[in-house]
């Protein structure tokens, strides 16, 4: 089966960024939308395409096997580190292939009405193919150094949008917060490429991942601090991909990203460029798996304890966008921890899938989700659900997706989420109780805080609306209706013949003993949100106030920006900049004047003897002739 | 006649043109077209390089030429370029020709401006093609000295005391550079014979060690100085923020390129032995450089000293990796020379565009520059992501280029002053953005900027010819890259082999 | 002849000292430039003495020194002439010919 096709799949979003940045000011406004809408669409039918038949051809004995079906020489580094660009299938990225550019797409179409009449309509549909084509190129990456080039451009583009309203100062700032953490984090990928480069003298996935190569088969025998250097390697390219996934404690710039148009957090800070870092990790997998699993336990806690913590912090924000983003904290913590337990090849793989399952359920649920609120929120015009109530009877197709939207993350079967979430728990069961238990309680609290803001926006009373609210237009329904039908069906994929750690299908049991106490959890969480929050009432205040404490904490998000604001501008700026600019100015600069000045003070010292006197200088020339007669009559 | 001759009559020819008509207008565009027809020319240099080498010729030097100019000392004018020069020339036309274009509206001597310019241009012309140790001080010096006058005469603030600044510096550098020539030159043939300051004859013999020791810091520290090495950089700040527009680019863009491209082509080519015994002095200077550069520039407000100081973190990276002294390692430097030349010298010319029309430099007093003039604000952007290494821009070719290279090395020294230089990136990323943030986005901040005019015509020749070029780099390194490796292999052998 | 022998070449030396220093001191001490220049004078023709009287002593039979002493004479005249010239020029721009008048050219 040849493949090439699939380079239209890639450039396409990029010829449409081109086109529409260049031809900005020429273009029809109206055109831009359009255009770059189906772009989307015949890139996601492509894509679906592709996954069809690369689904239904013959697995053989290894598997499905991974294509090449591109490959350029882009710039070779050394005799054998060559940085190829290419188009790499395999399951993982067929199947990450179909969830951007179907997300993408639902997206494209729902921002036509979403953004009708913002300034700068073409700069962000241009905006939006820079980052589809961004996303598109990381994931098909033949070699890491390809998925490092398209890391960083997604994280541009992602500065881009976030940063898309520039002229609101809070914009901006969420936006130069999301590049620079995401930056750190990417430093650490980027010495971990290195490392792990130098020692394996590839950057190609194939070999990095192949049972025989350097990496598994050829561990190495250096060690540095008790850790092996592969550990070392894959632990920093982990930073890398916990800072695109915002994993505690690079988080931070996610819930700021919010500043951004709602169908940009819908696409990138949900569902496609925040699982980059989960992408990453299930992409190494088998070297992570087999040769460095210290670092996959780092992986389990890191996930483990975000997952709890942004859960945490979910159940205190007023902000609903805000709520959302620490959900997706909170669920993408859920994918690592399911990589983190998991092994690797057949059923000890059961991790694997189920992490890639949920980032599959997750994307459609979540961009639902997110969509869904901007519905809600151009409707109301504030992103506070103190300010919203009882929208269930003016925008009835908002609040029937938004409730799929809901259950589906709460786990509820026979919804997508729940059969996702489900194996994640059982993987984490088989693997450590103690991180099974954590799960299992934040999928209560995911369902406590996703039906205390769906009651709070769709129920409890009604505030005075400045102008009634009114149900979007069909251009932003239509996306929210068919991402509840694939929220819906999504969890009837069957992953574990699709997408495992080494690619070939196994069977997964269905185990009550696991499902039961996460519906019960989850019933229990819905339950106690409608006694909260469904009718307006003192509960919640009374609650929050026996909790100040902790309450507080968790609404200021256990000041972790605050520690960071305070690294960065007491720490980076006032005790390393300052001093450095002053030290520069004064101490290297001045040590230059110093040398010119004392050459000027010099001089002028010894100006003096300039003094226009005639008779002088004869007595200087007189003394001189007669010093040097001196000299030479007593040398000779 | 050779070829190479061109670069320097093509110049000479044009500053006589701009002698002889007395109107302004007149002066520009003979300035435009004689460095228009420098950069065809420069186009035509590779094709005729790539047309040589496809004929079959292996040479590491081609369209060389002698003449001896001074028989007593054996001081010869040696021309010729292998795939190194050849991009450093390619480099200068461009800058130079986006450097007429942003000095458009120069109106005060502006005959004598654009001599004093092309002049420049046309040292450092010579200075890339010289095979000769004293034909390239000498063209060295032709390119530092009009210098002294571009920035004393149309600089502004404090202009004399920053071109006095400067040029003594310079000088000061070109003193050791100077002793550390005549010491190549006074043992360029230890066995007896013919004294020479022919590169490539001095490349054919062992200079002593003890004088390799001895005069490798005087050269490289030399170059050094042009090529912003810690603690010898502080010329730059002052210098660049008082020069004006084209002069700030060309000599960041190009004359700063002088002192790496010296110190590779002379200190270390020339001084091996000499180079492998200090390179960790340098090592550590120049990661210095990198990293105190770049948190410099977090704490500046006026906009040049900002470039100026990401000036001396992207320059220090140059020599940083040319210390390295591998193949990629050094591929990946002078493609940082390129990438940086190209893009300070956008920012520059960016800085000046903003300043003619804000009257300011002061990032304080500007804010959502984007929505008045958005196509200079958005090139601006493309210049900071060039800047912080965005791939599909040459910034990140060159500096991955160089990690990987650096990381090529195994020892912990090594290991350890490759990472510090890769956290520059991040810092990198902090001060541009704090720039682009405060500068271009969030709300205008003065009220009479809502009237400033966007790009001119002129001033979009000169951003686009440099941001055309910053992005062709970046998305197809390929050719490029191969261009500046083709002579590498055997500098490197020679470099590694006397060990 | 017998000067050689009553009056030896030391003597000569010494009147030249003498008169050599009497006319530096002339030139260090006064302040008038006309007796400056009468010192200067004497310096020369110190250095004249020194001329003849080395020539007679020393090589007797050549005709050297005299001619250096007559070309020096000659010097001092045409310098005399410039020095005058000068003077009179300076006169008639400070209205003096004290030294310590005229230090124009300075820091």
């Amino acid at each position: 089966m040849d493949y090439a096709y699939t380079l239209i799949i890639l450039l396409l979003p990029l010829v449409t960024f081109l086109g529409l940045g260049l031809l900005s000011k020429r273009l029809p406004v109206a055109l831009a939308g359009i255009i770059g809408t189906a772009n989307l669409f015949i890139i996601a039918a492509l894509s679906c395409a592709t996954a069809f038949t690369y689904f239904t051809q013959e697995a053989g004995e290894a598997g499905f096997e991974a294509i090449e079906a591109y490959k350029i020489t882009w710039l070779p580094l050394t005799d054998k580190l060559i940085i190829h660009l290419g188009i790499l299938l395999d399951p993982l990225s067929v199947m990450m292939l179909v969830v951007i550019t179907l997300v993408s797409a639902m997206v494209h179409l729902y921002s036509i009405g979403y953004m009708k009449g913002e300034k700068g309509y073409t700069r962000y549909f241009a905006f939006l193919s820079l980052f589809t084509f961004s996303m598109l190129g990381l994931v098909v990456a033949t070699n890491i150094f390809q998925m490092y080039i398209f890391w960083e451009l997604v994280g541009v583009s992602s500065y881009l949008l976030i940063g898309f309203y520039y002229q609101k100062p809070s914009a901006v700032a969420a936006s130069k917060k999301a590049f620079i953490v995401t930056r750190f984090a990417d430093l650490g990928f980027l010495v971990g490429i290195l490392i792990l480069s130098f020692n394996t003298g590839t950057f190609e996935f194939q070999t990095l991942t192949s049972l025989q190569g350097p990496v598994i088969g050829q561990a190495s025998t250096a060690a540095f601090m008790g850790l092996s250097v592969t550990t070392w390697a894959l632990l920093l390219i982990f930073m890398g991909g916990a800072g695109k996934s915002a994993m505690f404690p690079l988080h931070i710039w996610l819930p700021d990203a919010m500043e951004g148009p709602t169908p940009v957090s819908a696409l990138i800070h949900a569902a496609t460029m925040v699982v980059a870092g989960v992408y990453l990790v299930a992409r190494l997998f088998p070297a992570y798996a087999l040769s460095a699993p210290d670092a996959l336990t780092v992986i389990m806690y890191v996930g483990s304890f975000t997952s709890l913590f942004a859960a945490v912090i979910a159940c205190t924000q007023l902000d609903i966008k805000r709520v959302l983003a620490f959900s997706t904290l909170s669920q993408i913590g859920y994918m690592m921890v399911a990589l983190g337990v998991s092994g690797y090849g057949g059923e000890a793989g059961l991790g694997y899938m189920a992490s890639l399952f949920h980032l599959f359920t997750h994307a459609f649920f979540k961009a639902l989700l997110f969509l869904g609120a901007g519905s809600v929120i151009h409707a109301v015009h504030s992103n506070l659900m103190t300010e919203m109530g009882g929208l269930r009877k003016s925008m009835p197709v908002t609040h029937l997706t938004f409730l799929v939207a809901c259950l589906t993350i709460a786990g509820i079967p026979p919804l997508s989420g729940f059969f996702s979430k489900d194996e994640i728990l059982v993987a984490a069961f088989e693997h450590n109780k103690l991180i099974f238990a954590v799960q299992w309680l934040v999928a209560g609290i995911t369902a406590f805080y996703m039906f205390r803001l769906y009651f709070r926006i769709f129920w409890n009373q009604t505030p005075a609306y400045h102008h009634a609210p009114h149900e979007s237009p069909v251009v932003m329904t239509v996306p929210l209706m068919f991402l509840a039908i694939a929220s819906v069906v999504a969890g009837f994929v069957p992953f574990h013949d699709l997408v495992t750690s080494d690619n070939k299908p196994f069977e997964t049991a269905f185990h009550w003993s696991i499902a039961g106490p996460s519906i019960a959890i989850a019933v229990i969480g819905i339950l106690t949100a409608a006694w909260l929050y469904a009718r307006p009432s003192l509960r919640p205040d009374a609650i929050s106030k026996s909790l100040s404490g902790v309450y507080t904490a968790a609404y200021n998000k256990f000041y972790i920006d605050e520690i960071y604001l305070f690294i960065t501008k007491s720490i980076i700026f006032q005790f390393i900049s300052r001093p450095v600019a002053w030290f520069d100015r004064h101490i290297v600069d001045g040590t230059m004047n110093f040398i010119g000045n004392s050459t000027v003070a010099g001089s002028a010292a010894i100006k003096r003897m300039q003094s226009g006197h005639v008779q002088l200088y004869i007595w200087y020339f007189a003394s001189g002739v007669l010093v040097l007669a001196l000299l030479i009559l007593y040398l000779n | 006649m050779n070829p190479l001759l061109f670069l320097i009559l093509i110049p000479v020819l044009t500053v006589a043109g701009i002698a002889l008509v007395k109107d302004l207008k007149q002066v520009r565009v003979i300035s435009a077209v004689g460095m228009g027809a420098q950069l065809l020319f420069s186009f035509y240099l590779v094709y005729l390089f790539y047309s040589l080498r496809n004929a079959g010729n292996t040479d590491a030097m081609l369209l060389v030429s002698t003449s001896t100019w001074y028989e007593a000392f054996n001081i010869q004018y040696k021309f010729g370029i292998d795939g190194i020069s050849l991009s450093m020339i390619v480099l200068t036309s461009l800058v130079t020709f986006a450097g007429v274009f942003a000095s458009w509206q120069v109106d005060f001597l502006t005959k004598e401006f654009f001599i004093s310019l092309i002049i420049l241009a046309s040292g450092v012309f010579g200075f890339f093609i010289s095979l000769d140790l004293f034909t390239m001080f000498l063209f060295y010096e032709v390119a530092v000295i009009p210098m002294y006058l571009l920035i004393g005469i149309w600089g502004s603030g404090p202009k004399e005391y920053s071109a006095m600044k400067l040029t003594l510096m310079l000088m000061a550098g070109s003193a050791l550079l100077l002793v550390g020539l005549l010491g190549i030159y006074f043992n360029s043939s230890p066995e007896g014979g013919r004294l020479t300051f022919d590169l490539t004859e001095i490349a054919k013999v062992s200079i002593p060690r003890d004088a390799q020791l001895f005069f490798f810091p005087f050269t490289f520290i030399g170059f050094g100085v042009l090529g912003a090495l810690f603690p010898f950089h502080t010329w730059s700040p002052d210098g660049h923020a008082s020069a004006p527009t084209a002069v700030s680019m060309l000599h960041a863009g190009v004359l700063m390129k002088l002192g790496g491209y010296g110190a590779f082509r002379v200190a270390m080519y020339l001084l091996p032995e000499g180079a492998h015994a200090m390179a960790w002095i340098f090592i550590i200077l120049t990661t210095i450089s990198v990293v105190y550069g770049a948190f410099g520039a977090i704490w500046q407000k006026d906009l040049k000293y900002i470039n100026a100081y990401s000036s001396v973190s992207h320059c220090g990276l140059v020599l940083f990796a040319l210390l390295m002294m591998n193949e990629t390692a050094t591929t990946g430097a002078i493609l940082q020379m390129i990438s940086h030349g190209l893009m300070t010298a956008l920012f520059f010319a960016l800085i000046g565009m903003i300043y003619g029309r804000t009257h300011t430099r002061m990032i304080d007093e500007m804010g959502g520059l984007m929505k008045v003039i958005p196509f200079l604000s958005v090139v601006y952007v493309i210049a900071g992501l060039a800047s912080l290494g965005l791939p599909g821009l040459s910034g990140f070719v060159a500096e991955m280029t160089i990690f990987v290279g650096s990381f090529q090395n195994s020892d912990t020294f090594h290991r350890i002053a490759t990472i510090v230089a890769c956290s520059s990136i991040v810092i990198t990323a902090v001060y541009i953005l704090r720039v682009v943030g405060i500068l271009l986005l969030g709300p205008i901040k003065n009220e009479h900027y809502n009237e400033l005019k966007d790009a001119k015509w002129f001033e979009k020749v000169s951003t686009i010819t440099l941001v055309i070029s910053i992005t062709a780099i970046g998305m197809a390194p390929f050719w490029l890259s191969a261009l500046i490796r083709e002579p590498l292999g055997d500098i490197i052998q020679h470099l590694i082999a006397r060990l | 002849m017998n000067l050689q022998a009553e009056i030896p070449l030391d003597y000569m030396i010494i009147l030249s000292i003498l008169v050599f220093f009497i006319g530096l001191m002339g030139v260090l001490i006064r302040r008038n430039l006309i007796t400056m220049l009468m010192g200067v004078e004497l310096m020369l023709n110190a250095v004249n003495i020194n001329f003849t009287a080395f020539n007679h002593y020393l090589f007797p039979h050549r005709l050297e020194g005299h001619f250096f002493a007559l070309i020096v004479m000659a010097i001092a005249a045409a310098e005399a002439a410039v020095a005058i010239a000068l003077i009179i020029n300076i006169y008639r721009q400070f209205a003096t010919v004290s030294v310590d008048d005229v230090d124009e050219l300075k820091f």
